[in-house]
């Protein structure tokens, strides 16, 4: 064979020097996990978490409960239950299950009557649709209560943090201000001041809500936004100083495309966390209220209204206490755990540790 | 302000790096609590502004509701309360008359508030202080004991009751001991008005601080067990007791004393509830009962009230921890 000069610099690679890889060769090379995003990654984290699960698996209970239950219970939370639509004295305080005489004479004459799975209260409502409701509205008030300090705080708190300078500081020690009055306080007193002020009003919202409902989100908007403008803040004032942001600034994209395309994705887990663990504080805010009577509007029930009334009859109706407590602390402690998973499971800051 | 001077004052004169040091560290700290004071009477006063100007916004004046009066007697009584004068100089009259502890009269009781204020204000710092400090002292044993016994059978039984009592607001709470203890165990006599001990009441208060304040020195601590200074002491021989309360714990307390302030606001909002329930005559019970009669000038003062005594709290712990750990950032 004619022997070829080989230039010892030359790239050029002798395919003859190589072995194929064995199958086992191949296997090794092969990336050790999956390519994920961080939203898959995340919730991935958030499923090993057998807490967190636990209380996605409660709050899914609840609401799906709290969404059927009116459907397939003939009773209303406001109307005294009638029996083959005559009166019925007979049926205040029934215990869980049971049937007051007249219903009792009823269902023998082959009438049926739907059973009163958690009695009846003091008036001779059905009880289990009253906590219901009572659910349904502490949730409710939870949720667009957190919607609403989400909205206000994001806002307020980009603007500042994304303006700096004066504005910043300005911006700042209003929040400053209002982080240091006692909210509670202040929510006891608007709510007692917006009452009278609005319930002269024909607004078909507001009574459709009730005036106490409004005065809630009233002082939610007001009072308790501060805290996640303060985060925001301090997110984009870390954020904002990125190279990206430069270069976004610099092909003249306007603060506000900026805010919402470069930073707001950013800090999103951060807000999301905050915003899981704002809604147990407000769901503790509106049971508060209620049970000092401030609360949603009678006869529209919430848990901590009826935790107060049932405070009246402690002594032999302890049950009627036992159904919405337990039922407040149950969704309170699943949004305090679900918002403790979120944050091992999104924070990006501890998943660097 | 006396209290940086205390910490940092009375050190000899001496021209070493140290006190250089902690000169610098001192005009820092007096710039730091005199932005807190403003910072405090700004709020105060935005307070008292709110206070007055959403009760002025109330429909229908303090004598329309009651018996029918003559233009003449309406007018003297006007003239009196100044309620004749705008809106701006009934606002400075009554900031002069609070700076001089006049609250005004109740519409209800038509007595003096200044005196109902206080005496009922005596019942609920009893009640506040105690359960303050059980709650403080039990937290921090508690979260000691969790963080020295960590994934034992200890530290999760006190996991287990602190995560229930953070998510139990305190009437559910409050309900429920008496619930147990009175009607159930037969163990304590119903509340009533006579009743004096404050057992259920303190333990319904002191819950949810508890909680806090234990996981709070739970993490700190576990913190600070991380520490070299811990390492190094137990090389040197330092017995195990004495590093704990010498070297883990001191450092481990710090950032309680931050939540001493928002402690302090729970306590006195808890005290709302939980007075009404067991029936103290304390300012909680009177705020709430001011508010189901509508009894205007009272809401206003206990308002007031609570809230200067909030924001003193806040301010006093936020300096103690300044003081405490210098290394914090003063903004």
């Amino acid at each position: 064979m004619e022997e070829t000069k080989v230039n010892p610099l030359s790239l050029q690679i002798d395919p003859a020097l190589f072995e194929p890889a064995t199958d086992e060769e191949k296997r090794q090379a092969d990336v050790m996990s999956e390519s994920t995003t961080f939203f898959k990654d995340g919730m991935r984290k958030l499923m090993k978490n057998p807490l967190a699960v636990g209380s996605i698996i409660v709050l899914l209970l609840v609401v799906l409960t709290i969404t059927i239950a009116p459907l397939v219970v003939p009773y209303t939370y406001s109307d005294i239950i009638r029996v083959n639509g005559k009166r019925d004295r007979g049926n205040k305080n029934l215990s869980a299950f049971e049937y007051s005489e007249k219903e009792q004479e009823f269902i023998d004459q082959g009438g049926k009557v739907f059973p009163h799975i958690m009695g009846t209260d003091s008036l001779g409502r059905d009880y289990f649709i009253r906590v219901v409701y009572g659910a349904r509205i502490s949730l409710t008030v939870g949720l667009f209560a957190s919607i609403l300090v989400l909205i206000i705080g994001v806002i307020y708190g980009s603007i500042a943090g994304y303006a700096g300078g004066r504005a910043d500081l300005i911006m700042m020690r209003i929040v400053d201000i209002i982080y240091s009055l006692p909210d509670m306080l202040i929510i006891i007193l608007l709510a007692t001041v917006l009452q009278p002020i609005l319930e002269n009003t024909s607004n078909p919202l507001i009574n459709a809500l009730g005036t106490n409902m409004i005065c809630i989100f009233i002082v939610f908007g007001l009072l308790y936004w501060v805290g996640m403008a303060r985060l925001v803040r301090g997110q984009i004032l870390t954020i904002k100083n990125n190279d990206y942001v430069l270069a976004a600034r610099s092909i003249g994209a306007k603060p506000a495309h900026i805010i919402r395309k470069h930073i707001i994705p950013n800090c999103i887990s951060v807000i999301i966390i905050t915003t899981a663990l704002q809604i147990p504080s407000a769901i503790f805010t509106e049971s508060f209220l209620s049970f000092i009577g401030m609360g949603v509007n009678a006869p529209m029930p919430s848990l901590g209204s009826l935790a107060n009334s049932a405070r009246e009859g402690l002594q032999t109706y302890p049950m009627q206490l036992v159904y919405p407590a337990v039922l407040i602390v149950l969704i309170v402690l699943a949004f305090n755990l679900l918002g403790d998973g979120l944050r091992d499971a999104f924070d990006p800051k501890l998943r660097s540790k | 302000m006396k209290v940086p001077q205390s910490a940092v004052a009375g050190r000899p004169a001496c021209s070493n790096p140290r006190h250089i040091l902690m000169k610098g560290v001192f005009q820092i700290m007096t710039r730091y609590v005199v932005k807190r004071i403003l910072l405090a009477i700004v709020s105060v006063l935005v307070i008292c502004a709110i206070t007055f100007f959403a009760m002025n916004a109330i429909p229908g004046g303090p004598f329309n509701s009651e018996k029918a009066l003559s233009e003449a007697t309406k007018a003297v009584l006007m003239e009196r309360y100044n309620l004749d004068k705008p809106v701006p100089v009934q606002f400075v009259l009554y900031m002069r008359n609070l700076l001089h502890g006049d609250f005004g009269v109740s519409l209800k009781t038509g007595r003096d508030i200044s005196g109902t204020l206080f005496s009922c204000f005596k019942v609920s710092a009893r009640l506040g202080a105690t359960a303050a400090v059980c709650a403080v002292a039990c937290g921090i044993v508690l979260g000691s004991l969790a963080a020295l016994f960590r994934n034992r059978l200890i530290d999760r039984v006190i996991v287990f009751f602190t995560t229930l009592f953070t998510a139990m607001p305190s009437f559910v709470f409050a309900t429920f001991l008496m619930l147990v203890f009175c009607i159930t165990l037969k163990w304590l006599p119903v509340w009533d008005a006579s009743n004096k001990s404050l057992i259920l009441p303190v333990i319904a208060l002191m819950a949810y601080p508890m909680a806090y304040v234990t996981r709070l020195t739970k993490t700190s601590m576990l913190d600070s067990l991380g520490q070299d200074y811990i390492r190094t002491a137990r090389a040197k021989g330092v017995p195990m007791v004495k590093v704990i309360f010498k070297h883990a714990l001191r450092n481990a307390l710090i950032p309680v004393i931050t939540y001493v302030g928002p402690m302090l606001a729970y306590i006195l909002t808890g005290s709302l509830v939980v007075e009404n329930i067991f029936t103290i005559g304390g300012l909680g019970q009177q705020f709430v009962k001011s508010i189901s009669n509508r009894d205007y000038p009272m809401i206003m003062a206990t308002t007031i009230f609570l809230a200067v005594v909030m924001v003193i709290c806040n301010l006093l712990s936020d300096i103690a921890y300044k003081i405490v750990d210098p290394r914090i950032t003063l903004d």
